[in-house]
């Protein structure tokens, strides 16, 4: 037997051309005289459009290394988000860490190797291949927290990311191993076919609650969301950005894997788990923001409700749920990026603002900018026509299709309460007294705020392609 | 058979003493010692029940990094051991409480613990024949759990990059071996000859 099967390696060859150009990178770094951050940082851009396309080029749906890695559609297009998320954090961070002294040519390299993470995450068919490909994101993760080392904020970040997250690991391990003991495989579709022939079973059940606990962590869903705003808030602002992107992209593909793959013969049993999470998510997302004054962590209470809604449209169990957290997903990618990248541009004088009220008057000083902002934060909002309600809409329509009724009622009263904090920032834009004008913005930064901004409007006019899209990828699920 | 007897009784005395004496030495580096003593005494264990791959894991990894590594930071940390046992008398007594009720309450459990042999004979994996559990191992470790190893691989590639990341700092002047610039050297740039007067000095 030999070790590396044709198959196996046709079927994973983004993976390993990803961990062969991020390996060459990351010598090219250490042996280089010169220093190196600026030429890796483009080198990792590369690469990851380079696998890009390679996962582009694949079709149908195929297993490699005895089932344990899984490639279809729905992993493509999420491969594919995550890898745009990764490719645009990088962008977004190369002049801001050369101009905060954090430029390190390792910088890249993790976050390529916690996208490699990511794939792998996401096209998990076995817990084995689950934990490990998480466990290669979250390392990178809480490497990339903490990369402005020498900031006590930025090191508290890391080491609270690390610690909160090896509990979670630990408690996914232990679920994974229940299961293991009451389903006799770690392999997703065995599992699938004994619990569809002999059904759930408390030892089952118990497992599930710590495998979920664990991905809720993950994808910082309440009651696991605890570390969510202290580590927006400490990590540098274009690390946030990527947290906030391309790993609940691939957390959010896991989770939709794990309930729809193994455990969508006892859909009754985590369907009342994830209702739950998602409207504790979608409320706390949406009160707790109200008090903030810290952009950042705004947007981290932010993304926990956004994180709610998704979970909404998975809490249904149906392929149109599916659909809908693609949809939303997608979305969410877009334009956080877009909102993150207006954060960025937040600076004075070469210095990083983030307070709310850093923002008052932008429309008088910067109008190109308060408007991307403004509609970036409408469509967060969920105000028609923009991107984000579309997302919204379809998840609702999900739900409600699936019979839960309130659930759609508490996010749509949700969605109303989070109006306000991002309405709060518009009226701070366009109607509060101007403040200093903020620095001009860098070139790279400009392109993506806008992008996202136009993507934000112009959802209407592209959702017809993005729809079929997703229902593919929704569809290769069931 | 009895070599195999008398070699338990002498492993296992052996741990259990010298596990005892890890938390009474006086020494903190005598207790490090003494908990090297016990591994081996526990890898001789694994090697009797006929888990030499177990027994090598513990020797390599226990003794030789971990154990190391306690060496380590009992030698550089300024622990006061003595400071640390003074409350001993005042918290024996509620200590030793709780460790009875424990002490109680797992012999309830075990007590009453019947395992049936059909369960023992479930959970032991089937040994292959004419293969040492090393071999056995090493078969499906690089077939059939191939990703999971590479995996495992790219993880401690990320741990090791983070660590040198977030650790790592570039001090000035601090005076590093130039092997290239070593050897370059010739007595004409290394030695200066110097005339010197009779009582004059340099």
């Amino acid at each position: 037997m030999s070790l590396l099967q044709t198959a196996d390696a046709v079927a994973a060859l983004p993976e390993i051309l990803l961990a062969l150009l991020t390996m060459a990178l990351l010598m090219f770094g250490v042996f280089s005289r010169r220093d190196a951050y600026g030429a890796v940082s483009a080198g990792a851009v590369i690469a990851l459009v380079l696998v890009g396309l390679l996962v582009l080029l694949g079709d149908g749906t195929q297993t490699a290394f005895g089932g344990s890695f899984i490639v279809d559609p729905f992993a493509r297009l999420m491969k594919l988000l995550a890898m745009a998320g990764s490719a645009i954090a990088i962008i977004l961070s190369g002049r801001f860490l050369a101009q905060n002294g954090m430029a390190r040519f390792e910088y890249p390299v993790i976050i390529l190797l916690a996208t490699l993470g990511m794939m792998m995450m996401i096209s998990a068919n076995d817990l084995i291949s689950l934990y490990m490909g998480l466990e290669l994101q979250s390392l990178a993760l809480y490497v990339v927290a903490a990369i402005n080392r020498d900031d006590a904020k930025s090191s508290e970040a890391g080491l609270k990311y690390f610690v909160l997250g090896a509990l979670s690991s630990g408690m996914l391990l232990y679920g994974s191993s229940l299961i293991y003991g009451f389903t006799g495989s770690t392999q997703f579709p065995v599992i699938a076919s004994v619990l569809s022939a002999s059904g759930s079973s408390l030892g089952v059940i118990f497992g599930l609650v710590f495998i979920l606990a664990g991905l809720c962590f993950k994808v910082s869903a309440v009651p696991f969301h605890m570390w969510t705003p202290d580590v927006y808030e400490g990590a540098p602002t274009p690390v946030t950005a990527f947290f906030a992107a391309a790993p609940k992209i691939a957390a959010m593909a896991l989770f939709v894997r794990v309930a729809m793959g193994p455990f969508a013969e006892i859909v009754k049993d985590w369907q009342q788990i994830l209702v739950f999470v998602s409207i504790a998510s979608m409320v706390l997302g949406a009160f707790a923001a109200i008090g903030q004054s810290n952009i950042k962590r705004l947007l981290a209470y932010s993304s926990i409700s956004h994180m709610g809604y998704a979970l909404l449209g998975l809490a249904s169990g149906s392929e149109e749920g599916v659909r809908g957290v693609i949809i939303y997903m997608m979305i969410y990618l877009v334009t956080t990026v877009g909102v993150f990248a207006c954060v960025l541009a937040m600076r004075r004088g070469g210095r990083q603002v983030e307070a709310i009220s850093d923002l008052a008057g932008l429309s008088r000083t910067n109008k190109g900018m308060a408007f991307v902002f403004s509609m970036l934060m409408f469509s967060l909002a969920g105000i028609p026509p923009l991107a984000g309600f579309f997302g919204k809409l379809f998840v609702f329509l999900a739900a409600v299709k699936a019979g839960l009724w309130l659930l759609a009622i508490v996010g749509v009263i949700a969605s109303v309460i989070g109006a306000y904090y991002y309405l709060r920032i518009v009226k701070a834009i366009y109607f509060d007294e101007p403040a200093e004008a903020f620095d001009a913005m860098d070139g790279e930064v400009k392109t993506i705020a806008y992008a996202s901004g136009a993507f934000a409007l112009a959802f209407v006019l592209i959702a017809q392609p993005l729809l079929a899209l997703a229902a593919t990828a929704a569809q290769s699920l069931f | 058979m009895v070599a195999a007897t008398v070699f338990f009784y002498l492993f296992s005395v052996l741990a259990v003493a010298s596990a005892v004496m890890v938390i009474t030495a006086r020494n903190p580096v005598h207790s490090v010692l003494f908990l090297i003593l016990c591994f081996f005494n526990a890898a001789g264990l694994f090697i009797l029940m006929g888990a030499e791959f177990l027994a090598m894991i513990l020797v390599v990894v226990y003794v030789g990094a971990v154990a190391v590594l306690f060496l380590f930071v009992v030698m550089m940390l300024d622990v006061d051991f003595v400071k640390l046992r003074e409350g001993l008398a005042s918290y024996l007594p509620v200590g030793g409480v709780i460790g009875l009720i424990v002490l109680v309450e797992l012999a309830l459990v075990f007590g009453t613990w019947t395992i049936s042999p059909e369960a023992l004979k479930a959970t032991a994996a089937p040994a292959v024949a004419g293969v040492t559990n090393t071999e056995a191992l090493g078969q499906v470790l690089y077939t059939k759990y191939f990703y999971y190893f590479q995996a495992a691989g790219l993880v401690l590639l990320v741990a090791m990059v983070g660590a040198i990341v977030l650790t790592l700092r570039q001090k000035e002047g601090v005076k590093r071996q130039s092997i290239s610039a070593q050897v370059a050297r010739t007595p004409a740039t290394a030695v200066e000859i110097r005339k010197v007067e009779p009582g004059q000095g340099i």
